[in-house]
C-alpha cells in the first residue's frame, strides 16, 4: 500500500488530472478553471465594483465548491497521504538553486518562502506578494491558468490556450532566470 | 456536493503529482526534469482524448456536452496575460488551483498569495477597459 504515500508519477497523475475535464462536462456541462474563483470572490464582496465584477456571480457556485474541495483535497493529500521520505529534488536544480542562496530543500514547500516569517523580508514581499498579485491579475488578462488553459483549453485544441502556455512559460523563464537570482 | 468531490479528487492528484511544489516548478522552468511537462502534457493528451468521446453527446442531466470556444481577437491577451501570470508563476511556483491546496494542506501563509491574487483580478478589473485585448 505504500503507493498510496509515495509522490505519483506523472503518467498515473497527468491523465487523472486531464479526465477531470470530460469528468466536469459529464458532471454539468462545466468547463474546468480556477481561477475564476478569484474573479467569483472579488464580485462576492459589497460595495461598489467595477463593470468587470459585477455579474451573478452565485450562478458560479459550482467553480467555488470546486475550490472548497481543492482545500480539502489538500488537508487529505497532507495528512492522510503524506509521503514519509524526504522530497527529492533534481541533483542539478540542487546546485543551481544553491548557487543563488537556497539553502533548503527538504520539503515540498520550501520554508525560505512559505513561511510567515519571511513576510517580513524583501524576498517573501516579492513572491508572496508580488507573486499573488502577477498570477491574479495575469490570469484574468489572459482568460485562464494552467487549469483552465494549461489542461482544458490544450485539451481542447484552442489556439489562444496555447499562446497563453507559450505566455506562462515566457514569464516563467525570466522569473526563473532574471528575477529570482536579484531577490535572493 | 459532487463539485467538492471533483475539487478534493483534483487537489489530491495535484499533491501527489507534487505539482504544489515550488521545486518541481523550478526544475521545469530550468529544463531540468520531465515530471512537469509529462504531467501537464499527458493531462492535456488525456483531456483530449476524453472530449473526443464526450463532446456532443448529453451528459446524465440531459445537456450536451461542450467547451465554448475562447474568442481570438487581436491574441494580444493571451500572450500579455500569460506572460503577466508566468512572472508570478515563476516567482512563486504557485498558481491558482495549487494555492487553495496548499492552505488545505496548512500553509497558512498561502492565504496572503490568495488575497493578493484577489487584489490583482480587482486591478485587472480596473484597467480592463484600457487594456488591448
Amino acid at each position: 500500500m505504500d503507493w498510496i504515500t509515495r509522490p505519483w508519477p506523472w503518467w498515473i497523475a497527468g491523465p487523472l488530472l486531464g479526465l477531470m475535464v470530460p469528468l466536469l462536462l459529464w458532471l454539468g456541462n462545466r468547463p474546468l478553471g480556477i481561477s475564476g474563483n478569484l474573479r467569483h470572490l472579488c464580485a462576492a464582496l459589497p460595495g461598489s465594483k467595477p463593470d468587470f465584477l459585477r455579474y451573478e456571480w452565485r450562478t458560479q457556485i459550482w467553480n467555488l465548491l470546486f475550490a472548497a474541495g481543492l482545500v480539502l483535497g489538500g488537508w487529505i493529500g497532507g495528512h492522510w497521504l503524506a509521503d514519509p521520505d524526504p522530497f527529492v529534488v533534481a541533483a542539478t536544480t540542487r546546485a543551481d538553486l544553491a548557487a543563488i542562496g537556497v539553502t533548503r530543500f527538504d520539503a515540498m514547500v520550501p520554508v525560505e518562502i512559505f513561511s510567515w516569517d519571511m513576510l517580513g523580508t524583501a524576498r517573501g514581499l516579492v513572491i508572496l506578494i508580488g507573486g499573488g498579485f502577477l498570477v491574479g491579475f495575469g490570469a484574468r488578462y489572459a482568460g485562464g491558468c494552467t487549469s483552465g488553459h494549461g489542461v482544458a483549453g490544450l485539451a481542447d485544441l484552442q489556439i489562444g490556450s496555447l499562446v497563453a502556455v507559450v505566455g506562462f512559460f515566457i514569464g516563467g523563464l525570466i522569473a526563473t532566470f532574471l528575477l529570482l537570482p536579484r531577490i535572493w | 456536493m459532487r463539485y467538492v468531490l471533483a475539487g478534493a479528487a483534483f487537489g489530491i492528484l495535484l499533491t501527489k503529482s507534487e505539482a504544489i511544489s515550488w521545486f518541481r516548478m523550478q526544475e521545469m522552468f530550468r529544463f531540468q526534469s520531465f515530471h512537469m511537462y509529462g504531467l501537464l502534457f499527458s493531462a492535456a493528451g488525456a483531456g483530449a482524448l476524453g472530449l473526443r468521446f464526450v463532446k456532443g453527446r448529453k451528459n446524465p442531466r440531459g445537456e450536451t456536452m461542450t467547451l465554448a470556444p475562447k474568442k481570438i481577437g487581436t491574441g494580444i491577451r493571451y500572450l500579455a496575460g500569460g506572460i503577466i501570470f508566468g512572472l508570478g508563476w515563476g516567482l512563486s511556483g504557485v498558481c491558482p488551483g495549487p494555492v487553495f491546496t496548499l492552505i488545505g494542506r496548512g500553509v497558512g501563509v498561502a492565504a496572503v498569495f490568495l488575497l493578493s491574487a484577489l487584489a490583482g483580478t480587482w486591478a485587472y478589473a480596473v484597467l480592463r477597459p484600457r487594456l488591448p485585448h
